[in-house]
């Protein structure tokens, strides 16, 4: 019962988040709605045995992922008012729709498969704790090639958004 | 029924990916879409984390880390050209972007 209720409180804040950030019209609140998703989330991940995912989860989606989206949104402003209008003719309808055939085909999947897509692999019975000697373990072993490649994704993407934001004209008025 | 198996938490994040389609579709602020996307790849990593713990291996958990780095990258990247546009445009609607031209 306990473990239910676990499981159910945080599910529904994470939906309750979710909604409030497709739906709220303010974007402080929909940013705000996001943080109580990513953080209902990493509560799931501790209830999942990976605390360390968990704990990354808090301090870079929720601290500097979201940190980053709020600083944007207060430099280019809170419009509050978006066009509701439909630039696309019945496009909320057709969207729905292929939303209801996306989710019960989601579901379906995730209730029948029971993982059998997959006979190389059988559920355990012992659990393991995600820690971060056991993370360490396969990330620099098994793994160690993607992180290298992640590593210069990274750089490539700092650069980026430094030469976006470089403001040519303005440098020249400057100098 | 008060059991809670993985097929819960694949339902969850299923929901879960479908909302922030459906965010994607139906709004026309960039910020917000991009926050879709957070939604989207969220759902992914609860995908992994619960089938690390059905298979009992650690793989799942790393493969988050691989997905938070390359979110993280998407937002930076995605943020900047938001601004820059922003500046051009003085909106962030994704409608009154039709010049490929700066």
């Amino acid at each position: 019962m306990v473990e239910f209720l676990l499981f159910l409180v945080p599910a529904s804040l994470v939906l309750i988040g979710a909604l409030i950030v497709i739906f709220a019209q303010n974007p402080v609140h929909n940013a705000m709605g996001l943080v109580l998703t990513l953080i209902s989330l990493a509560i799931i991940y501790i209830t999942l045995n990976a605390t360390f995912v968990a704990m990354v989860q808090m301090l870079v989606y929720a601290g500097a992922v979201m940190t980053l989206f709020l600083f944007v949104i207060m430099m280019i402003g809170v419009d509050k008012k978006e066009q509701s209008k439909e630039s696309i003719k019945g496009q909320t309808l057709l969207v729905s729709g292929v939303l209801l055939v996306l989710i019960s085909l989601l579901i379906y999947v995730a209730i029948n498969s029971n993982f059998t897509w997959d006979l190389w692999f059988e559920a355990v019975q012992f659990d393991i704790e995600g820690t971060p000697q056991l993370i360490a373990g396969t990330l620099f072993t098994a793994w160690i090639l993607p992180f290298e490649i992640i590593s210069i994704l990274l750089i490539v993407a700092t650069t980026a958004a430094i030469a976006l934001a470089y403001d040519t004209k303005k440098r020249k008025q400057h100098v | 029924m008060f059991e809670v198996t993985t097929d819960w938490y694949l339902s969850l994040a299923a929901v879960l990916f479908s909302i922030g389609f459906f965010g994607m579709m139906i709004r026309r602020n960039a910020l917000i879409m991009f926050m879709c996307i957070e939604l989207m790849l969220n759902a992914v990593n609860l995908t992994f984390i619960a089938a690390s713990k059905h298979f009992g291996t650690i793989d799942g958990q790393v493969a988050v880390f691989f997905v938070l780095v390359v979110a993280a990258a998407e937002v930076v990247v995605g943020l900047a050209i938001i601004v820059s546009i922003f500046r051009k445009q003085s909106s962030a609607s994704v409608d009154v972007l039709n010049l490929s031209r700066g």
